[in-house]
């Protein structure tokens, strides 16, 4: 068996070491009946060529994003991913190295997190940032939780902007942790107003931006509004390269930030591994969950790189940390740190116009279709779309034709009959013009 | 700037670098900037109309601006800072540190499985369903349990997973029970996990032996409890030996067991949880079936389900519906008591597919003999070793063998001190401090992936280093490590004084007072 | 000079005045290791005898400095929150977390005095 370095000749010399005459005598501890004498009934070991053939087959059966227009968005994005990513996040020392709990020996680890700590806190305009969390709907629940303790109350109000999937999270973890929920009902457009649900109780209001129907707005006046009554404005990104071209949370007064960053490093992989970031204002620091690396000097007076703050989370606090949280999303916060280094200043503003270009000019096509009508005032590469009929069945119908064009909302809000016929759409660098062609005239054909 | 190589100052040879061989000294990048610099090329659109609502970001983000190769560069001097599984063995207890196998790198990257949307119609991932399935079936049957809820992103999510769904099935049945008995070896995410649910963890003591006090369990133990969280085998590195009587005291109290299942990897494909009674566990795939640990993540941690809880696990659900696979996002039909979700989408896909291809590379016969060879490596060191360190516990110990620092007593050398002379000896430290019941713990668990080789040369080592210990030379291994990239680093400075980002401006402030 | 009083959770107690000065021993301070973070609670707020009044952290582990009596928080340490370090260096003088004013300045009679305590270190493991 090709993984196991030891022979039967190995086994028999350690086992007279030990001084047991078999490996049974080992597992003496366990109970009779509980001992398994035969093998469990699942298949005998396989070499590479029959394991890589068994699962190409299922891979082969999925249609790919590379495979045909494609303009699926709501939360995890399309983009391309230089080549040199992939290939410096599988070097060994990266991939199969652990948790810098020993810096001396974690340096490599240690610089970039405190690297990519920067670059989310300068991508959000926010003071600090921490080492990544699981993805961007556990990071809101986190924001909420996080905002709770620094408020010392126990309600927040959601827009109905957020992402369904990451206010169903939020409920999990308020119907479990003991808090509450309030808000109004998710819809498209930009009247929403939340001024009217703030009071005294809250502890936050978490809103989306671009919100999940890709409205983008100024929240700097809901900002001040929070503030006033003692509460925080919590802001939400799904789609991360949008910091490339639009205003920041930091400079529209956020106190925290919750975020996917999936679209910078990293695939589709199916909805995960992705990438949760969190950032906040330098004061909020110490209540903050997850890994925090922190700069310091060595016994020589160099500079390095140590995990810091560690007595907010569990392995010290035990009851009383910030989070239960352990593992963050290492390898996915390093395919970050190098898609964005060598983005770099000109690059991120570039590739977000690039996103911005392909989306207008989607809507117009789209626009350009009878009864479609764009249910946006402003978006950057994702936008709604009302359609005359229910959006479900002309999405399954464009899929057969080898378009896969959107989300309807239906499939995140089942019971919304008001939001039947609405469309997600997004388009980033990898659509085509040939690709707005196809979309444009089979969505005529499904709909006439 | 010049640096002395060695101890002894009299002696020092400097380097006008900073360098030391292929030790190369590397800044930030936000240190490099070259501005206007890029490492992409991208086209231009044409000429356009934005619709951004007048919201256009302004001014100077900050991000440096760097080539392709200064990128490679970077971080390819970075990553040979870092001990890794594949630079040597890696003796963390509690972690599993095995050989992460590249067939699993390959295989996630298909595009049937990398470039595929967890929002496209279903009718089109036909295959990405089917792994999901299988993993499933794999985990079940390993485990012995009729159910796993697969979306928890890592182990402590996991704990959450099981938890929560302990308090919804009582809830279902109409009881409110506040407390959770944790036994004090217990990983820090246990009590973590419960008091994050809303419970009181009532910590359960040890025995002489290692093992849980099952009379000081049973005293615990009323209707007031919702759940025991035990770890099996233990933190200690020992099998629950009475724990059969255990779990029958925590159901005849109507409470739930819950298992940590990082320990999985010393019982697997010879024990079956739900065989010891066992209502819910979580796997970490990134410990027992080989998922890379990546510096720090990204994990998962599926939770195995007994019947009476598996209505209650979180969404999505993957069903055998009529027409094939489906999945399940809301609340309704069968998942109408789910707990709701956890995590966005549906779980770590890409570990799905490294593990799955794991399991099958191994297969019955080959997990089989995986906790075999990790509890006959374990107890090879334990027996190598126990003439010259102290074991916490007599007798044999299962996939990892825990020592205290009994061994160290009247040296002046703590835990710390020896394990970060162990890093100059070439070796990343086994796990130090860990569990807390035993006093400065060394916690060490070889995995089978090492040959007897390896482990011998790593006895040596240790050896070495406890007998260089017991003769007087402290100072050796209080100003350790001397030969790694940064020497020991000061961590109540970073802690006074957190300086958690590159910040131009403050430096600078800093500069001026 | 007034006379300390001690806890067996580590705290000491002194009365200056109307005031009960409160911080932790010098045991405490060297099982911690450096510290590196107090949270002191808000000026007004009420502590109950035996209850968390303020958090101590060091690298290493974070612990609850427990009111020995009850009261009212009057004044608290801000030096501490620039220099932690002082409860290192001066734990029974300088590092002194709060002072309350506390509902009954008998409550610290029940407190073991300094030889007492003394003898309660020494039988520590």
């Amino acid at each position: 068996m090709r993984y196991l370095p030891l022979t039967d000749s190995d086994r028999a010399e350690m086992l007279e070491t030990i001084g047991v005459d078999s490996i049974d005598a080992l597992f003496a501890d366990v109970p009779r009946g509980a001992r398994l004498d035969g093998l469990i009934d699942l298949p005998g070991a396989m070499g590479e060529i029959e394991v890589e053939r068994a699962i190409s087959c299922m891979a082969s059966r999925n249609i790919a994003a590379g495979s045909g227009p494609f303009f699926i968005g709501g939360g995890a994005y399309r983009h391309h991913i230089p080549a040199a990513v992939d290939h410096l996040i599988q070097r060994g020392e990266f991939l199969t190295s652990y948790t810098p709990y020993q810096p001396e020996l974690a340096q490599g680890t240690l610089q970039y997190l405190f690297e990519f700590q920067t670059q989310v806190a300068l991508l959000t305009g926010m003071k600090v940032a921490n080492a990544s969390l699981y993805d961007g709907a556990t990071a809101c629940a986190e924001a909420v939780m996080m905002a709770n303790r620094l408020t010392r109350r126990r309600k927040a109000v959601l827009s109905g902007g957020l992402h369904p999937q990451y206010r169903e999270v939020c409920e999990t973890y308020a119907r479990f942790v003991g808090f509450e929920l309030g808000g109004p009902d998710p819809a498209p457009g930009d009247g929403e107003d939340l001024t009217g649900l703030v009071d005294g109780d809250t502890s936050c209001v978490v809103v989306q931006n671009p919100g999940f129907f890709g409205e983008i707005r100024d929240y700097s006046e809901l900002a001040r509004y929070c503030h006033g009554a003692g509460a925080l404005l919590v802001i939400v990104i799904t789609e991360i390269l949008s910091l490339g071209a639009i205003v920041p949370p930091g400079e529209m007064g956020a106190d925290i930030v919750a975020a996917e960053g999936q679209s910078l490093g990293n695939a589709l992989n199916f909805g995960g591994p992705h990438l949760g970031l969190l950032a906040s204002r330098e004061k909020f620091v110490r209540q903050m969950p997850g890994r925090l690396a922190g700069q310091t000097v060595d016994a020589d007076g160099r500079r390095g790189w140590v995990l810091t703050l560690s007595t907010r989370e569990q392995h010290i606090r035990r009851e009383k940390a910030t989070s239960n949280i352990c593992t963050n999303s290492g390898l996915c916060a390093l395919a970050f740190t190098i898609h964005l280094a060598l983005l770099g200043e000109t690059g991120l503003a570039r590739l977000a116009r690039l996103n911005h270009a392909m989306a207008v000019a989607l809507a117009a096509r789209l626009e350009r279709v009878p009864g479609v009508r764009l249910l946006n005032r402003a978006f950057f590469n994702e936008f709604a779309v009302r359609l005359p009929r229910p959006a479900a069945a002309v999405i399954d119908a464009l899929a057969e034709r080898g378009v896969l064009a959107g989300i309807p909302v239906s499939r995140c809000y089942p019971d919304r009959t008001e939001l039947a016929e609405i469309l997600l759409v997004a388009a980033t660098e990898m659509v085509t013009t040939e690709d707005l062609d196809r979309f444009e005239q089979e969505l005529n054909e499904a709909l006439s | 700037m010049s640096i002395r190589t060695t101890e002894d100052p009299t002696t020092s040879v400097a380097s006008t670098t900073g360098n030391r061989g292929l030790q190369i000294e590397e800044k930030l990048i936000f240190e490099q900037d070259s501005p206007g610099r890029c490492g992409v090329d991208l086209v231009d659109p044409p000429p356009f109309q934005a619709r951004l609502g007048g919201l256009e970001r302004q001014g100077v983000i900050g991000l440096p601006g760097l080539s392709e190769p200064q990128v490679v560069r970077h971080f390819t001097r970075l990553s040979q800072k870092n001990y890794a599984i594949d630079s040597g063995l890696y003796p963390l207890g509690s972690c599993t540190m095995k050989h992460n196998p590249r067939l699993n790198e390959k295989l996630a990257r298909l595009p049937g499985f990398a470039d595929i949307h967890p929002l496209q119609p279903p009718s089109t991932v036909p295959g990405a369903l089917a792994l999901i399935d299988t993993l499933a079936h794999w985990l079940k049957t390993l485990t012995g349990m009729p159910a796993v809820a697969l979306s928890p992103g890592a182990g402590a999510h996991g704990e959450l997973c099981g938890i929560m769904s302990i308090r919804a099935a009582l809830e279902a049945r109409g009881e409110r029970r506040s407390r959770v008995l944790v036994p004090e070896s217990a990983h820090g995410t246990n009590p973590a996990t419960a008091a994050a649910c809303g419970y009181t963890v009532d910590s359960v003591p040890g025995n002489q032996q290692g093992r849980v006090d099952v009379e000081a369990l049973k005293d615990r133990l009323d209707t007031d409890v919702a759940a025991l969280m035990l770890t099996n085998p233990n933190t200690c590195g020992l099998f629950e030996n009475q724990i059969l009587e255990i779990a029958a005291a925590v159901h005849q109290a109507g409470a739930f067991f819950y298992c940590d299942g990082a320990n999985f990897n010393a019982i697997v494909g010879r024990v079956r949880p739900a065989d010891l009674g066992i209502d819910c566990m979580h796997l970490n795939l990134h410990k027992t079936f080989s998922t890379p640990h990546g510096g720090g993540g990204p994990g998962s941690g599926p939770v195995a389900l007994a019947a009476n809880l598996a209505p209650y696990a979180p969404l999505p659900w993957l069903v055998h519906g009529p027409h094939g696979l489906e999945l399940v996002e809301h609340k309704r039909g069968k998942a109408q008591q789910a707990i709701g979700r956890l995590k966005g989408f549906h779980g770590q896909m890409g570990m799905f597919v490294r593990a799955l291809a794991y399991m099958m590379s191994h297969g019955a016969d080959g997990l089989r003999q995986v906790a075999e060879d990790a509890v006959l490596n374990a107890n090879y060191l334990r027996v190598r070793l126990e003439g010259d360190l102290s074991p916490a516990f007599a007798g044999p110990c299962m996939h990892e063998v825990l020592f205290d620092d009994d061994f160290l007593k009247d040296t002046g050398i703590t835990t710390l001190d020896f394990a970060k002379a162990l890093i100059d000896e070439g070796y990343h430290p086994m796990t130090i401090y860990f569990p807390l019941v035993v006093h400065g713990a060394l916690l060490i668990e070889p995995t089978e992936t090492e040959g007897k080789a390896s482990l011998d040369q790593f006895a040596g080592a240790l050896k070495a280093l406890a007998a260089e210990a017991c003769s007087g030379d402290a100072a050796r291994f209080r100003t350790a490590p001397r030969w790694t990239p940064r020497r020991r680093l000061d961590e109540t400075a970073a802690a006074r004084k957190p300086v958690l980002r590159w910040d131009p401006e403050r430096m600078n402030r800093e500069a001026d007072k | 000079m007034s006379t300390f009083r001690f806890t067996r959770d580590h705290e000491w107690v002194r009365l200056d005045g109307d005031l009960a000065i409160v911080g932790i021993t010098d045991y405490a301070q060297s099982q911690l290791g450096d510290v590196v973070y107090v949270e002191l609670p808000e000026i007004g707020r009420r502590v109950e005898k035996g209850k968390e009044a303020a958090v101590v952290e060091s690298v290493k582990a974070a612990s609850e400095v427990y009111a020995p009596v009850s009261g009212e928080v009057a004044e608290i340490n801000e030096t501490l929150t620039a220099d932690p370090a002082t409860v290192n260096a001066d734990p029974m003088g300088e590092g002194w977390f709060l002072k309350l004013r506390p509902d009954d300045p008998k409550e610290l009679d029940s407190l073991m005095d300094e030889e007492g305590y003394k003898r309660f270190i020494a039988e520590q493991p």
